[in-house]
């Protein structure tokens, strides 16, 4: 009698083209025939992330997510909470990411015998075992290019001799014994701005999502805190298990052991209620008459509440209606791109002069005879804006104790747009 | 290793000569291969299911493989462990050669070998070894290491899984793992006994305090086990926070006038309390899933009232990943049906943004129509007219039903609905139009009187729309209030009549309908028509159509052979037809727990826990009341005097002076102190109460009588509270950077300031033997004071069973002194005994000096008042750990400044304090010296600590209106807050 297992039982890596080009099983084998139904589901699906994320078949569930133009798909017999599985496998994907550098077929296939190793780690009998990435890399040490090198003429392996001791430590997330020439701590205070611009530019909702990233390479246990001139915009935030969650309650300050190397170390979330100033603005017209095979095509941009820093690395894309079957435009700088399968415009700014504002005119042909397409395109932008956080948050300061020496500290602070659409 | 060449060669070999895996592993893996990466090489195409695929068992390999588990290379090792796992059910008889390297490393002295022998062990699925891996999982749940307890809990399932008959003595390993105290164990543990045994509640009981403690510190993975789990316990365990209101909205239902019903003030059980405070935290997880199960509970757990906070999370989570985005909406969708105030704030969230995958816009769009109320409604109907205008035409297909549902759920806007969607009637695409005119019957339905205009309008749609479920629509719309339109209605039916045969099965049906509701209402008009309809049907390739043709005729077209019903056609025909109800496909999916797989498929999924529903009546709370021993406590000072040449006998210098000949104490409090020096000065005073009483607990308990039993209780509570240390530091982290250092270090157990010492004590019954003390062998003796902590000094007692003569209701201990040191101790005596009420105590002689090497015996008298337990302390004053320096008053103050930021106490005192008295005072309770100082207001003292030699500035300023202010600078924080402690008391006598 098979009594339902919980947790994982088996995970299929599928290729954009619909291969299965790695599984791993950590119960009894389940015939890859069980992907079919995914298939299926990828076959309804209009766009590669419209397949649902949780198919049933008659024994199994399989959920998936898609990442790098890769599935991740996982196979369970019974309740598990959803998320539970899409969490776990989105830490598959970051360790890959992690020991690879990319995390695409042909990274996995090459390193293979690490990422089967890496899987059987993760997971015992179906249920997280290991997934911090500090504890991991002392069991088996990621591939470099030097290492592959050393290990092929000299015969020694990637498995660590040393057992890792990390997993007994009340830090489970640091790795022992860590040793640096040069101690150097750096964050980066990463701000995603969204939002939704009304025809008239007045703002629908804006919100700020923000990170900080930090890398940490600090001989020993090293116990560093981390404070902020103006903690009070951090009303939702997540942490890094490090952090001191007590502390922070009480003082606003970020008190923590760092894991070794890259980890992010909080998350937060500024919303619309607190007023998000709007970096950047565009002007457009967009019109198509009714019975002409004409359509104008007019868009300006211009920076707008940047504190002073200069808006960089624009590009505008906007999918065009199914009518428009051509374009014919002049962009005042940069390059634009029309293509006139998928209808989609791309605009590449570049940066943005103050004095001398970017604009893009011209005209759209459409279908001869065609009706005048009853929807106007919605306006994506992204853009860069260095040195500054949008949200106005600032860190105090860095403080190191637990260690003797000094070490290296740096903070970056930088402004993206995330899903930043105009409406038209 | 990453070379494609040689993997292809590798694997070449690997199948084509298998003797080439036997030879070179078999004498050291080196022969054969090159090196030990191509033997992992060859391993692991061994071991690769892709193999499989390709048609290439490589079962064959077997016992070349499985030779090599003793291997050495941790690597090769890993790989047959693999491979093991992987082909043990198909090769029973030869997996059973390898079981015994496994046994032999399940008694390896490194606990990662012994965890990871058992991981290995369990998961190899051969029925034969089932009593072994019992056996192995028994002992490891017992095992020394919280690691392999983990790896246990781990085995727990596996095992269950290869034979469920062992049921029974797994859940007894379950109940014992379940007990344990450490982070560690707890996730794993629950997730056996998750698969286990989830009906057994009541193993919960005992550890759902401890649970909900350890929480915050268990791994991410296990918090959703556990948060899982304890949503479950609380619905079997408590009341229902929210039973007056639900009351209330059914009463109101049922009858609005009764009188109001008697009803009990709702107290929360403080462990329902417990559960919701320590969950809380964790909806700042960066773990999607403990946010999402710490959100369930909230919604199935929590007092409406609190319930709003996971609003803010799980919007946070929304940003996350598509996949998460899309379960975290399902249940917002569910949960905003019930609490629509909690995510009303984040409407705008929810927005849709053309580039979400349809999936996740149709998503959206559920919760926003949940959220639409008055308030809101005009700004969601605006977004909703952009959606309109999307390429994306099933997105608006799923808007248009969204304003339909709108519509019917505020009655203010169903008229500007209903004309927005009219106006879409006049959309190019089809598409759109058939959904309108789908919502528009339906909205029609509610007030069909006032919208004739309407049905006017869509009767001309008949000539163009082609989309067979609009067509339908209409013409049921028309036969239905066939009574408003009296001069379109025969018209359309006559159009339709002529299309008959090309329509859709569905239309034909409601041409037949249409027919059938004019003939009865206008039968002079269409009274041809209907016979022609219903001749067409008749012949009809879908029998359905046939049928229905056949019976509408006999139901309608008077004939002699026409029964009973024809006279009820109109009734049945005409009747009036409750307005559909359009729903959120979400409404009730919340009888399933949230976040779980079968919420989302809204079907119940194998091995899912029903979430039980509230119980009427609380079941007993007592039962989760961990047994705390009763028992009367008596503290008593023994202090032992001084051995070192300095020492001074006059009493008040006694205990200074025992400090200062206590360097090896001193050392090991200097540590201590360290690990302490960074705790917050707030949460010093409590820290240090909690640490005393686990200090009482950690000392060497002792008992008489009763013994064997007594024993085995007694080592329990000795491990238990070693772990409960760990716990309390662990748990602490947060507020204590340096902890980690102390946490692997017991010593603070050590920390001779708390110096106590428990035993238990079973007083004997008086015997009455000859009043002589006669050492005897065969007593049991019990250590009072051990030789290290002693510095030199042990002491142990024991019950000599003898009437003690100065008083006959005391009990005779003889304690035993030895003295180990190569100093004399002199002056051993019991010192201020403070005793519990009712218990007395008759002093021995005070021993003058005990020499280097000696041992001598007294006898005292106790009174226990049969009772148990008391403890005996030697704790020297913080004042005492320390020795006067010399410093002038700029020295002082050059000092005072450069410690400012260690520690610095201020207590402020009232009036009447003169320079002399304060001077007094401070000696007495502090070894310092006075820092000369001209001033008559402010006295100042130095010192520094014994053992670490660090500075101790105290100062005490008398202000003008004769109040004073103490100042100490320490930077051990610890010996500085006790001092503060201690001077103060000693300034306010």
């Amino acid at each position: 009698m098979q009594l339902p297992a919980k947790m994982i039982h088996s995970l299929f890596l599928v290729n954009s083209s619909g291969d299965i080009f790695l599984e791993k099983h950590w119960k009894s084998v389940v015939s890859r025939s069980v992907c079919d139904y995914f298939f299926e589901a990828q076959e309804r699906a209009s766009e590669p992330e419209n397949v649902p994320p949780v198919i049933p078949t008659p024994h199994h569930y399989l959920i998936s997510v898609l990442r790098h133009r890769i599935y991740f798909v996982a196979v369970i017999q019974s309740e598990v909470p959803p998320l539970f599985v899409i969490e776990f496998l989105h830490r598959v994907v970051d360790t890959f990411q992690d020991y690879f550098g990319v995390c695409t077929e042909a990274a996995i296939k090459d390193n293979v015998v690490v990422v089967y190793e890496l899987l059987e780690e993760m997971l015992d009998n179906g249920f997280p075992l290991a997934t911090e990435s500090n504890i991991l890399k002392e069991l088996i040490k990621p591939p470099t290019i030097l290492r592959t090198v050393v290990n092929t003429i000299t015969g020694s392996t990637n498995v660590g001799e040393q057992l890792p001791t990390g997993q007994l430590s009340v830090v489970p997330w640091r790795r022992t014994g860590v040793k640096y020439t040069n101690n150097e701590a750096y964050f980066d205070v990463v701000e995603e701005i969204d939002a939704i611009i009304d025809k008239s530019g007045s703002t629908i909702t804006a919100e700020i999502q923000g990170v900080i990233d930090a890398c940490v390479k600090l001989t020993g246990m090293p116990d560093l805190t981390l404070s902020f001139m103006n903690p009070r915009l951090l009303d939702d935030v997540s942490f890094h298990p490090c952090v001191r969650f007590k502390r922070w309650e009480a003082e606003r300050i970020l008190s923590f052991i760092p894991p070794d190397g890259n980890f992010r170390l909080l998350s937060y979330h500024v919303s619309c209620q607190n007023l998000v100033a709007i970096p950047v603005y565009v002007k457009h017209n967009i019109t198509f008459r009714e019975g002409s095979s004409q359509g104008r095509f007019e868009l300006t941009l211009g920076p707008k509440q940047t504190m002073g820093k200069g808006l960089e690395a624009v590009l505008i894309s906007s999918q065009l209606p199914r009518g428009v079957l051509n374009t014919n435009l002049n962009p005042s700088q940069g390059t634009y791109n029309f293509d006139p399968v998928t209808k989609l415009l791309s605009w590449d700014v570049g940066k943005i002069n103050p004095q001398k504002l970017p604009s893009l005119k011209g005209s759209m042909s459409l279908q001869a005879g065609a009706s005048k397409p009853d929807e106007n395109p919605t306006i994506n932008i992204q853009f860069k804006i260095q040195q500054s956080a949008l949200s106005g948050l600032k860190v105090n300061r860095l403080d190191m104790y637990g260690e003797k020496y000094k070490p290296f500290k740096g903070i970056k602070y930088m402004t993206k747009a995330g899903k930043f659409q105009v409406r038209t | 290793m990453s070379s494609p060449l040689l993997h292809a060669t590798v694997c070449c070999y690997a199948f084509e000569c298998s003797s080439f895996l036997t030879n070179p592993i078999t004498y050291g893996y080196m022969d054969g291969f090159d090196s030990a990466v191509q033997c992992v090489t060859v391993l692991y195409w061994v071991c690769d299911p892709q193999m499989i695929a390709r048609g290439k068992n490589a079962s064959d390999l077997f016992p070349a493989v499985v030779k090599n588990v003793a291997c050495k290379n941790i690597e090769v090792k890993k790989l047959v462990y693999v491979y093991l796992v992987r082909y043990a059910e198909e090769q029973q008889d030869l997996a059973l050669l390898s079981i015994s390297t496994f046994q032999r490393g399940l008694k390896d002295p490194n606990q990662l070998i012994r965890a990871s022998a058992l991981r290995v062990l369990s998961s190899i699925r051969v029925t034969i070894i089932v009593p072994i891996m019992m056996l192995a999982i028994k002992e490891a749940a017992s095992d020394m290491s919280p690691y392999v307890r983990k790896t246990a809990a781990h085995a727990i399932p596996k095992l269950y899984s290869l034979d469920p008959e062992q049921k029974d003595c797994l859940i007894e390993v379950i109940e014992k793992l379940l007990a344990d105290k450490t982070t560690l164990v707890a996730g794993s543990v629950v997730m056996a006994f998750e698969e286990v045994c989830p009906e057994r509640i009541d193993l919960i009981h005992k550890n759902y305090r401890k649970l909900c403690n350890l929480l915050i510190d268990v791994e991410e993975w296990g918090q959703v086990v556990i948060i899982n789990m304890l949503t479950r316990y609380a619905r079997t365990q408590f009341l229902n926070p929210n039973m007056n209101e639900d009351k209330e909205e059914k009463e109101k239902k049922k009858t609005e006038a009764t009188a109001i019903v008697k009803r009990k003030p709702y107290v929360m059980d403080p462990d329902h309390r417990l559960l919701l405070r320590n969950t809380k935290p964790l909806l700042q997880s960066r773990n999607a899933a403990v946010v999402m199960a710490v959100a369930q509970l909230y919604f199935h757990l929590a007092p409406k009232a609190e319930v709003g906070v996971i609003a803010k999370a799980l919007v946070r989570l929304m940003r996350s990943h598509s996949e998460v985005q899309y379960v975290v909406l399902q249940n917002v969708a569910t949960m905003s049906i019930k609490r629509r105030g909690m995510f009303e704030p984040y409407l705008k969230s929810f927005y849709i943004r053309s580039t979400d995958p349809t999936q996740i816009k149709v998503l959206k769009l559920e919760v926003l129509t949940n959220l639409a109320n008055e308030t809101n409604i005009s700004t969601i109907l605006r977004e909703f007219q952009t959606y309109i205008k999307s390429n994306d035409k099933d997105f608006v297909a799923a808007t248009i039903q969204a304003i339909g549902r709108c519509a019917t759920n505020i009655g203010e806007v169903r008229d500007t609905c209903l004309n927005g969607l009219v106006q879409l009637l006049s959309n190019r695409d089809e598409l759109v139009v058939a959904e309108s005119v789908v919502v528009i019957k339906k909205l029609l339905q509610m007030q069909p009187e006032q919208h004739s205009d309407i049905i006017k309008h869509m009767a001309k749609l008949t000539d163009n729309i082609q989309v067979p479920m609009a067509r339908a629509s209409i013409l049921w719309l028309i036969g239905e209030y066939c009574e408003h339109v009296p001069k379109i209605a025969p018209d359309v039916l006559r159009k339709m009549a002529k299309t008959f045969t090309n329509e859709e099965d569905i239309v034909k049906l409601q041409i037949i309908n249409l027919a059938a509701k004019l003939y009865l209402t206008n039968s002079k008009q269409t009274k041809l028509l209907t016979q022609y309809v219903l001749n067409l049907a008749k012949y009809d390739q879908n029998y359905d159509i046939r049928d229905r043709a056949r019976f509408i005729r006999q139901l309608i077209v008077p004939t002699d052979k026409s029964g009973a019903l024809s006279k009820y056609a109109k009734k049945l025909f005409l009747a009036l037809k409750p307005a559909p109800v359009l729903e959120s496909p979400f409404k009730d999916r919340d009888h399933f727990q949230l976040g779980s797989l079968s919420h989302l498929l809204n079907a119940k999924a194998g091995g899912y826990q029903v979430l039980p529903d509230w119980p009427e009546a609380a079941p007993d709370p007592s039962v989760r009341n961990v047994e705390v021993k009763e028992s009367v406590r008596a503290v008593e000072t023994v202090t032992a005097r001084d051995r070192g040449p300095l020492g001074p006998s006059s009493g008040e210098d006694v205990k200074k002076s025992e400090k200062k000949s206590k360097p090896r104490i001193g050392s090991s409090e200097s540590e201590s102190e360290e690990d302490d020096d960074s705790e917050s000065e707030s949460s010093e005073s409590e820290e240090e109460e909690s640490e005393e009483e686990s200090e009482e607990e950690t000392k060497k308990k002792k008992k008489v009588g009763n013994e064997r039993l007594e024993n085995t209780r007694t080592t329990d509570i000795h491990t238990h509270t070693h772990s409960e240390r760990r716990n309390t530091h662990i748990l602490n982290c947060d507020s204590q950077p340096n902890t980690i250092a102390s946490v692997q270090v017991f010593d603070t157990i050590c920390k001779p300031a708390w110096l106590y010492m428990q035993f238990l004590l079973n007083p004997p019954l008086p015997v009455s033997v000859p009043q002589t003390i006669i050492p005897s062998g065969n007593l049991k003796t019990y250590e009072l004071l051990h030789r290290i902590t002693g510095e030199g000094l042990s002491v142990e007692y024991c019950f000599s069973r003898q009437p003690f003569s100065p008083d006959p209701h005391m009990v005779a201990v003889k304690i035993q002194f030895t003295n180990s040191a190569t100093s004399e101790a002199k002056s051993l005596h019991v010192e201020d005994a403070k005793l519990q009420s009712g218990m007395r105590i008759k002093e021995f002689p005070e021993i003058e000096v005990l020499p280097a090497g000696e041992t001598i015996s007294v006898v005292m008298g106790i009174d226990f008042s049969c009772s148990l337990m008391f403890f005996v302390s030697i704790q020297p004053p913080v004042g005492e750990l320390m020795m006067p320096i010399f410093m002038t008053e700029n020295e002082f103050k050059k000092e005072q400044g450069e410690h400012r930021n260690q520690c610095m106490e201020i207590k402020q005192y009232g009036p009447h304090f003169d320079c002399h008295a304060v001077v007094q005072r401070v000696t007495t309770a502090a070894n310092l010296s006075r820092v000369p100082c001209g001033s008559d207001k402010e006295c100042r003292f130095a010192g520094k600590t014994v053992t670490s030699g660090s500075l101790v500035l105290v100062s005490v300023v008398t202000k003008e209106d004769g109040a004073a202010q103490l100042t100490v600078n320490c930077e051990k924080m610890v010996i500085g807050t006790m001092l503060v402690k201690d001077i103060h008391q000693a300034l306010t006598q």
